[in-house]
């Protein structure tokens, strides 16, 4: 059992995907404007790291090495059809506010590094608790990034105005916002990781 | 015994300069800028200059306190990223606009490089442009001269990408600072003699400034509103942040090029930047654009502008 927690807790903190891996940087410049986004991307790309990584580890001794990119991006981009049909049914303001980061999950560097680099080689419990941990560390990290750039570039976090006659500072609403927030992080989780 | 022998770059002339010395003295070129735009705009200017220079030297002296290195601010190098970023503002902005202009100018633009001499990109720019991108409404609202009597609220750069430069402004207008605009961009007058102070104590030298304004100048000239070869040529020397960026901004040492050759294409490339974005740019000045492009342009320029060794291949 405590290996599972390990697998799990992994993804979070020490291996963190956007902070530590610095992997899917594009969703998470684009859809990073407000935390809501932020929320709807991190539980779709949980949910579709979650079905490709046990899906994968248990065709994983069928699979021919040769073949293998083509064969996992067939199942990656299934889960990544049903999260695209459900947001449309159930939440088309979302779907439309996320817009083509939806599907270009399918190439998300995450949900394929975790399928070459783990699934394709652990057992199926061991690709399952994976897939969450990073999931949830994607996630997390997607809406510490939104609600600083939701806060300073709108003046709210989930629409919420928190401060009044606060001006937010459009700029972080702006690409160029996003780069800089993420590269601030970046820096201070490695200093972080240096003090240790 | 101590290891007496030093070794250190050539040149190894011993010149009775320091860096320190030399902000000093492009902070004292600066100030009839100032003068001259508290003239100009009245007692709102003077606050904003003074809360941005002293907000840039707390944030230096706050930053390197954290980071616990040196405490440099009485080099000067932060109170001229004060001076240039007021310089570069509207004369009525709420007053903490260049606070945390200031701040980002130090913090995102300096000290997270290194500090002095490891920035790639102009702090006092990257306030501007950080200010100009984040609160867009405050930045392009400008104020009339108040000592003069002329009514104009909007550059006249502006003006001119709108279509709407109805009164011609005389030269002499322009020359001496009687139009609306940032602090320290409107007299002409003040920076010429500013930059004149320095180029003659050989602290900048001309190859930035004269290619650059040269260029926008030609630029404008053969792209003409009325056809090829029509174009205002001295109108758009004389407005905008042009004259300021070229003399103060673009020959930051730390940021442009070290030979001569590359500070020539250096300040072309500023100057053909600078002339796009106002001819067709969506914004009406470029100047600030042109010069941080520039900027990030610059390792690169060095690197094909190397001087030859002597005797080498």
């Amino acid at each position: 059992m405590k290996k599972y927690f390990q697998e799990f807790f992994k993804g979070i903190i020490r291996e963190n995907p956007t902070f530590v891996l610095v992997l899917g940087l594009c969703p998470t410049l684009a859809v990073s404007l407000s935390v809501i986004n932020g929320i709807g991307m991190g539980i779709a790309a949980t949910f579709v790291l979650l079905g490709s990584n046990v899906i994968i580890s248990l065709i994983r001794n069928i699979v021919p090495d040769r073949i293998r990119i083509p064969c996992f991006i067939v199942v990656i981009a299934t889960f990544v059809t049903i999260v695209e049909m459900t947001m449309k049914a159930y939440s088309p303001v979302l779907d439309r506010a996320l817009g083509i980061y939806v599907p270009l999950i399918v190439v998300n560097c995450i949900v394929l590094g975790r399928a070459e680099a783990y699934a394709q080689k652990a057992a199926v419990l061991n690709s399952f608790f994976d897939g969450l941990g990073m999931g949830i560390g994607f996630t997390l990290a997607l809406i510490l990034i939104s609600a600083i750039r939701e806060f300073l570039g709108a003046g709210k976090i989930l629409g919420h105005t928190l401060i009044k006659g606060f001006t937010p500072a459009f700029m972080f609403s702006m690409p160029s916002g996003a780069l800089l927030v993420i590269g601030l992080l970046l820096g201070f989780f490695n200093l972080l990781k240096e003090r240790k | 015994m101590k290891n007496k022998l030093i070794v250190n770059f050539s040149p190894h002339l011993h010149k009775d300069e320091s860096v320190s010395k030399i902000m000093w003295m492009v902070v004292l070129s600066l100030l009839p800028v100032g003068a001259a735009g508290v003239f100009i705009f009245g007692l709102s200017a003077l606050r904003v200059i003074l809360l941005g220079v002293v907000s840039a030297v707390a944030a230096e002296g706050i930053l390197q306190g954290i980071t616990k290195r040196k405490i440099t601010v009485f080099d000067g190098s932060a109170i001229i990223t004060g001076l240039l970023l007021a310089y570069n503002l509207p004369p009525k902005v709420p007053f903490w606009f260049p606070i945390i202009g200031s701040f980002f100018a130090i913090a995102i633009g300096k000290q997270i490089f290194g500090g002095l001499g490891q920035n790639i990109f102009n702090p006092a720019l990257v306030g501007r442009v950080f200010l100009m991108a984040s609160w867009p409404k405050y930045m392009t609202t400008f104020i009339a001269p108040q000592n003069y009597d002329a009514v104009t609220s909007a550059t006249p750069l502006a003006l001119l990408k709108e279509g709407k430069l109805l009164e011609k402004f005389s030269y002499l207008d322009l020359f001496l600072g009687k139009r609306g605009g940032c602090i320290g961009e409107v007299c002409i007058l003040a920076l010429i003699l500013g930059a004149v102070f320095l180029l003659l104590k050989g602290y900048i030298s001309w190859h930035i400034p004269v290619t650059y304004i040269a260029t926008t100048g030609v630029f404008a000239y053969i792209f003409g509103l009325k056809g090829l070869f029509t174009g205002d040529w001295l109108f758009h020397i004389l407005t905008g942040g042009l004259i300021l960026g070229a003399f103060f901004m673009a020959t930051d040492y730390v940021t442009s090029p070290l030979t001569r050759k590359g500070q020539i294409i250096f300040g072309i490339g500023c100057g053909l930047i600078t002339a796009i974005i106002r001819l067709w740019g969506g914004y009406p000045e470029g100047a600030s654009y042109a010069i941080l492009m520039m900027n990030a342009a610059t390792p690169i320029i060095d690197r094909f502008t190397r001087n030859r060794i002597y005797g080498a291949r």
